[in-house]
């Protein structure tokens, strides 16, 4: 791996954990579309903040573009607020609305090269790491590195500082403010370290690929766990694996780098999706072929014991008779009243007719009963 | 004026200024629905998830004919929405958190598919990138068939199942209990979506598509409570707004068509929403004006003889603020004061307020009576 390669990785790892941070906590407020937004309408943000401050990357620059964010959730709240559109729509209006006035100032008043549309939706991790940074006519590597590395820290102290407040704001906001803690300044706190985060990635992942990096290693992590600790944990660790795996993969097949990320984040989302050990579809289905089956067991019982008084030879407790009486299959009702035989729940008066065991009387009494 | 009309005649901006209107009108008919069912987002997720859809479609058949990208802008598009169904119904994330990872991954592999063929020699590829936020001019007479043609069967099929639709939209615990099929409605209406939105992506671009899908039903619901009525104002919001903003943007080659049109809805939906019948803004504002209580000249006399008597000998008057206190925190006192000073009750002098001769002994005749 040549240095500008490991340079390039390094700064993807960098993005990656930095954006983590802030979605981490997005994805658990359920804002992760008023993210989306964000992440579209600090386009915006940068071309009014390029237009006062002309040095792409100028700590005063990205703050100033930054507030972009602030403005739309401000108006997302003001729409949402007369009550005349509900959220959803709130959203859906107010930042294609900011996102079209960039696009539109970029088409008409920049002829730079810093910004153009290609930049605006997928970036270029590898372009990004051609400015370098320079002090006193030394090299420090590349520009991007340092300022991702920079707004990483920044959100992790911000994180660490305020974990009790995000945690209590976020999980029992009517608990935050009878403890002093303003939801709001919360909610906020956290917009502004979403825009700040959108803004630095800009110019490596673009304006749409970063929400991306900040929503699917959370949601990702969510699938495996339930403790707040290992969540964020998992999230930086998710984000981090897939920079490694989408640099491996853009390299290989020379194509875009924050593309190749996104699309290893969301492999990676698929899989949990499908396995996770307890959240994931293929347990789910185990889960509930496991309920049908358990809750036919007992209704097995519970049906015999029902009939029991008219003598151990009616209709009902012919094995023949089930399909009929209770509505299944066959092969279903081969399979339960095995079960069932094997658990000691019911025997076989003869080869047809079915009765219960002691053990299953007594469990179907305790199943009317509670 | 003359090459105005020129303009007009152009046959390539005809196309144009049709197709792009043409979309509006889906847009905004089909929206409705997606508006009133709280779906507003799923025109985003969608229109980004139509990327890869997009690039594929290129790469397999190697033409970038409309109809054979929509086609794989379709498949992608459903292909997330059935993401967004599985993960929110059967797992612990929350809805948001799925449209979030459909939008960002799906967009996410669009833009590694579209930078691996970049790298391709087929020239053919230049000017699918275009699909970000579209270029209207770009439209040609095909197209412009295909787009009718697609449009048309979605809005035959939505007025088809109009009864179906509207009652799962407006109660669909209701539609269950009668006996819809309303899973398979609800993924008619997705499929419907996803494919008035394939419709915007060479005019309108995918980022912006799902704004020409809220917006004019944004719009609409201002004015009416009537559905019918409501899918008729946003198809008229949507067609309008997509004439428009095809018409500016073809003055100028550097100018996207996606965002004119945006900004045309944007500020249709901000007139709505201010002056929209009943439900406006500004009514609303001057219903408040009107409904907080304009205080009765005799209350405010009373309060002023309060005062007076209160602070007796020490002020001369008192400023019409600590009147209003005096009478209650909204009241209007402005007009009752004004109707004392005729009445020559009441006199002002350098902004404080009090009564005259006659003032005070009213003020004190009507104090006995209220006790009397």
């Amino acid at each position: 791996m040549s240095s500008l390669e490991f340079e390039i990785l390094a700064t993807a790892m960098t993005v990656s954990a930095a954006c983590a941070v802030p979605g981490a906590y997005l994805v658990l407020r359920q804002m992760s579309m008023v993210a989306d937004a964000i992440s579209h309408t600090v386009l915006l943000g940068i071309v009014l903040a390029f237009l006062v401050v002309p040095l792409y990357g100028h700590p005063l620059m990205v703050f100033g573009a930054s507030m972009m964010g602030v403005v739309t959730v401000l108006g997302i709240d003001l729409l949402k607020r007369t009550g005349l559109v509900r959220e959803d729509a709130a959203i859906g209006i107010t930042f294609p609305a900011l996102f079209s006035l960039g696009v539109l100032l970029i088409s008409l008043l920049t002829r730079d090269a810093h910004l153009d549309e290609h930049m605006v939706f997928q970036g270029d991790l590898v372009y990004s790491v051609f400015q370098r940074l320079e002090l006193a006519g030394r090299g420090y590597g590349p520009m991007t590195l340092w300022k991702m590395a920079g707004i990483f820290l920044l959100n992790g102290a911000l994180a660490l500082r305020f974990h009790r407040e995000l945690k209590i704001a976020t999980f029992d906001p009517v608990l935050a403010a009878t403890l002093g803690i303003s939801p709001s300044l919360v909610h906020f706190g956290l917009v502004l370290m979403t825009s700040v985060t959108a803004v630095g990635a800009f110019d490596s992942v673009g304006s749409i690929l970063v929400i991306g990096f900040m929503v699917v290693p959370p949601v990702t992590a969510r699938l495996l766990t339930d403790s707040l600790a290992r969540y964020l944990g998992l999230s930086l660790l998710l984000g981090c694996a897939s920079a490694l795996g989408g640099f491996w993969i853009a390299r290989t097949v020379n194509g875009s780098v924050g593309g190749s990320i996104s699309l290893v984040m969301g492999a990676m989302f698929v899989v949990v999706l499908l396995a996770s050990p307890r959240r994931g579809l293929v347990a789910d289905w185990h889960r509930r072929r496991r309920q049908r089956v358990e809750f036919a067991v007992r209704m097995l019982v519970i049906h015999l014991f029902q009939h029991r008084a008219l003598g151990q030879r009616t209709e009902e407790n012919h094995a023949g008779h089930l399909e009929a009486h209770l509505g299944w299959s066959a092969e279903f009702s081969r399979r339960i009243t095995e079960l069932a035989e094997a658990r000691g729940l019911i025997r076989r008066v003869d080869t047809h007719w079915l009765g219960l065991t002691s053990v299953g009387e007594r469990q179907a009494e305790q199943a009317l009963a509670g | 004026m003359e090459t105005f009309l020129q303009f007009l005649n152009d046959y390539t901006l005809r196309n144009v200024l049709l197709g792009t209107a043409w979309i509006g009108v889906v847009g905004g008919s089909l929206g409705t629905f997606a508006f009133l069912r709280r779906q507003s987002l799923l025109g985003d997720v969608i229109s980004h998830a139509t990327l890869p859809g997009v690039v594929l479609a290129f790469l397999a058949w190697q033409r970038r004919d409309i109809g054979v990208l929509m086609v794989g802008a379709a498949g992608t598009g459903l292909l997330a929405t059935a993401l967004i169904q599985v993960v929110d119904t059967r797992t612990n994330i929350k809805r948001d958190g799925a449209m979030g990872v459909a939008l960002a991954v799906f967009f996410g592999v669009g833009v590694l598919l579209l930078s691996m063929i970049q790298n391709l020699p087929t020239a053919s590829q230049a000017g699918l990138d275009k699909f970000i936020f579209g270029q209207a001019a770009a439209l040609v007479q095909s197209d412009v068939t295909v787009l009718l043609v697609v449009g048309g069967v979605v809005l035959v099929v939505l007025l088809l199942l109009w009864r179906e639709l509207k009652i799962i939209t407006f109660d669909p615990d209701f539609a269950r209990a009668t006996g819809f099929r309303v899973t398979i409605l609800e993924g008619g209406i997705v499929t419907l979506i996803v494919g008035t939105t394939v419709m915007g992506l060479q005019t309108v671009g995918v980022i912006l598509m799902s704004a020409m899908l809220i917006a004019p039903a944004a719009a609409a619901r201002q004015w009416t409570d009537r559905l019918s009525i409501m899918v008729l104002i946003a198809a008229v919001v949507g067609g309008a707004s997509g004439a428009a903003g095809a018409a500016v943007s073809a003055f100028g080659p550097q100018i996207p068509t996606g965002p004119v049109v945006v900004l045309v809805l944007t500020a249709l939906v901000l007139v709505s929403l201010f002056l929209g019948r009943k439900r406006g803004l500004v009514w609303h504002w001057r219903r408040q004006r009107r409904s907080r209580k304009l205080a009765d000249p005799n209350t405010v006399l009373g309060a002023l003889g309060a005062l007076e008597s209160a602070h007796a000998g020490t002020v001369r008057g008192h400023p019409k603020a600590v009147v209003r206190m005096a009478v209650g925190q909204s009241a209007q006192v402005g007009q009752a004061l004004a109707a004392l000073r005729k009445a020559g009750l009441a006199d002002e002098h350098d902004g404080d307020w009090s009564l005259t001769e006659r003032g005070r002994s009213e003020a004190v005749r009507l104090a006995r009576d209220q006790r009397g």
